[in-house]
């Protein structure tokens, strides 16, 4: 350290000062650090610790062995990875051009169409759930409508299956693709595209060069926020698949429900939980994890 | 490099002619007609909201007009979209795309015109020569300073050669001094190549700067074009000649031909129009201090109120002992004088007499609006 040069009046009580000052803003903190304690760090201590115990009480890594070994756990994973790689998919699909689209509005326009965004994004995940099995099953609304229209003459498998459990998850999904991808693309300065276009670019050139690479942070944070929730999603799949489509998080359900086998289950939670993390840990190689706020 | 002549004949021709843009009753462009010379360097100068702005992005093509027609030489371009009218411009805010880096953002016209490898390298490299920015090619936009990345738009609306460069207040983030600098090296590369400019501000003092000549605008209608000079002399309106220099008006009664200020009878340096209200517009580096027994013309005797130091000059605030009779204020005019050592023992003090006279070459009058 160099030498400090000058007097050095009031230097001891302007440390203090500041040093007070940071204590009160730690404080602020203290609330929310005691739920995340009870909340989530003892629980999941408990969890892993009792994914190590056996049905009599020993200590024992039979759970995870199982894991390793069973057909079926292998079949599970590869599931929960087919439909969650397949609602982001799908959510990118219909997502991408329907954010566009809204990022291009005005802004009053660009609000109303977010706000119908999100009305469905605040209603309870249960009664969306319910309404595509009204809408989806044998006697539902769809296969009622195109029999009776002539459209088709037998009913559509639509759901019970992995199509219904893609078409609830990727209704329920949507705006977790959709948030931060507007907040990336409203970032997006309209002089960029005017520039590309007094240059010599054609829109659509523009749009290819220019657009699309700056919204692509905004694109892979919000796919992976789908992807994430989607890998230990329980509700849908386990109403609109009708059983046929087993999750990670049903086996988990059955494993204690039916089995009463807390070690089982809790050793698939913590390889479900280490999975997401090694996920988001390679992911935020690429993307920066503060893109994943709304705030794009 | 090109001799002026050639550079003329390079260059492109702009004749905008009865060009109308409203926004529902709000006209941006009124009727606005305008011829630019190739290889002119041209200013639309006016407050903001003028609709200066507005005939820049009809000239590039990002607005249409209700009506009127644009010409780059022979060619009407209004239906042309943007991207092939083929002129260069440079964004108020720059738009250097963030996800290159400059030299990538000096190719991309060129990549655009499917050049090949050897011409689009060379190309920037020439670009960035011209604006002073060699050896900065390999970093990101987010690395430069403002002044920097001034010049990197500069360099890619250039680097294709166009015929016509377009420029939105280019200047206007830019510290004092830079600017100032930047105002002269602007206009030096428009001199060297075969460019028609046409610059956006509000800024008087940049437009008498760098232009050939200037269009004011205001309101969406063209109020006068002419040189800097004309238009800092010869002010067409009380809008103009309020809103070039640091002039004061002082309003002044024409009957019978004849201009007077209270009960003072002026000499003014153009023929007086129709009796009515007038302004006189006075500028303060053209008042002179005369002594009591002065017989020029257009004196004011009035009482210094304030004295500031700038620098290179002392600016006076002057109350004048002339009242026209129903006026609840006192006139107050600026008037400057230029700190020269020789001048020094002469710069009246606060609270001091004092009498100024305006030279009948200084001195005109506006219709009052």
């Amino acid at each position: 350290m160099t030498a400090l040069v000058g007097n050095q009046i009031n230097v001891k009580s302007l440390r203090q000062q500041e040093r007070k000052e940071k204590l009160v803003m730690m404080g602020l903190t203290i609330p929310y650090l005691l739920v995340v304690i009870l909340l989530i760090v003892i629980p999941i201590g408990w969890l892993f610790g009792t994914s190590f115990v056996g049905p009599d009480g020993s200590f024992t890594f039979k759970h995870y062995i199982r894991l390793v070994e069973s057909k079926a756990y292998y079949r599970i994973f590869v599931t929960t990875f087919e439909i969650s790689v397949f609602t982001t998919l799908i959510c990118i699909l219909i997502g991408y051009p329907l954010t566009y689209f809204i990022s291009q509005l005005p802004r009053r326009a660009a609000n109303l169409c977010m706000i119908a965004v999100l009305i469905p994004f605040w209603t309870s995940l249960l009664v969306r759930t319910y309404a595509w099995l009204v809408l989806l099953q044998r006697k539902g609304l769809l296969n009622n409508f195109g029999i009776e229209s002539g459209l088709f003459s037998e009913p559509l498998p639509l759901m019970h299956n992995q199509t219904g459990t893609l078409i609830g998850m990727v209704h329920i999904m949507l705006p977790f693709l959709i948030l931060p991808l507007y907040a990336n693309m409203r970032a997006i300065d309209a002089d960029y595209l005017k520039a590309a276009s007094s240059m010599g670019a054609n829109q659509l050139r523009a749009f290819w060069t220019i657009f699309f690479p700056l919204s692509v942070p905004g694109l892979l944070a919000g796919s992976l926020i789908v992807f994430v929730i989607c890998l230990g999603f329980y509700v849908t799949p386990a109403v609109l698949g009708g059983g046929k489509v087993i999750m990670v998080s049903m086996k988990i359900q059955s494993n204690i429900e039916l089995f009463f086998s807390w070690g089982a289950a809790s050793a698939l939670g913590v390889v479900l939980l280490a999975l997401t993390i090694i996920i988001l840990y390679i992911a935020s190689k690429f993307v920066s994890l503060d893109q994943m706020s709304s705030r794009g | 490099m090109a001799s002026h002549s050639d550079i003329k004949e390079q260059a492109l021709r702009i004749s905008i002619q009865g060009v109308t843009k409203t926004y529902g009753d709000f006209f941006a462009l009124n009727d606005v007609s305008l011829d630019i010379e190739a290889g002119e360097f041209l200013t639309l100068l006016g407050p903001s909201g003028s609709g200066k702005t507005t005939l820049l992005m009809v000239l590039a093509g990002f607005i249409r007009p209700d009506h009127g027609q644009v010409f780059f030489g022979s060619e009407d371009i209004v239906l042309k979209p943007p991207h092939l009218r083929g002129v260069g411009m440079v964004f108020q805010n720059y738009a250097l795309f963030p996800h290159m880096t400059v030299e990538q953002n000096v190719a991309y016209p060129l990549k655009l015109r499917r050049k090949s490898k050897d011409e689009i390298s060379q190309g920037v490299q020439e670009a960035l020569e011209t604006v002073k920015l060699t050896g900065l090619g390999n970093r990101k936009i987010g690395q430069l300073s403002g002044g920097q990345r001034q010049r990197v738009a500069l360099a890619r609306a250039i680097v294709f050669k166009p015929k016509i460069l377009l420029m939105d207040e280019p200047l206007s983030a830019l510290d004092k001094k830079l600017r100032e600098e930047m105002q002269i090296e602007l206009r030096r590369l428009h001199d060297s190549l075969a460019m028609t400019t046409v610059y956006v501000t509000h800024d008087q003092k940049e437009a008498l700067t760098m232009s050939d000549r200037i269009a004011v605008i205001n309101h969406g209608i063209l109020n006068q074009l002419g040189s800097p000079q004309e238009i800092y002399t010869n002010p067409t309106n009380a809008f103009i000649a309020d809103f070039i220099g640091e002039s004061t008006l002082l309003p002044v009664e024409v009957r019978d031909s004849t201009p007077k200020f209270g009960e003072s009878v002026l000499s003014v340096n153009h023929e007086v129009g129709s009796d009515g209200s007038y302004l006189l517009v006075v500028r303060p580096e053209k008042l002179v201090l005369v002594t009591e027994d002065s017989t020029a013309p257009n004196q004011f005797p009035c009482t210094v109120e304030e004295s500031i130091f700038q620098g290179e000059s002392q600016l006076l605030i002057v109350r004048l002992d002339t009242m026209n009779s129903g006026d609840s204020e006192p006139y107050r005019m600026n008037l400057r004088i230029a700190n020269t050592s020789a001048n020094s023992a002469a710069i009246p003090q606060v609270g001091d007499s004092i009498r100024v006279a305006l030279e009948k070459v200084d001195s005109f009058i506006v219709k009052q609006e």
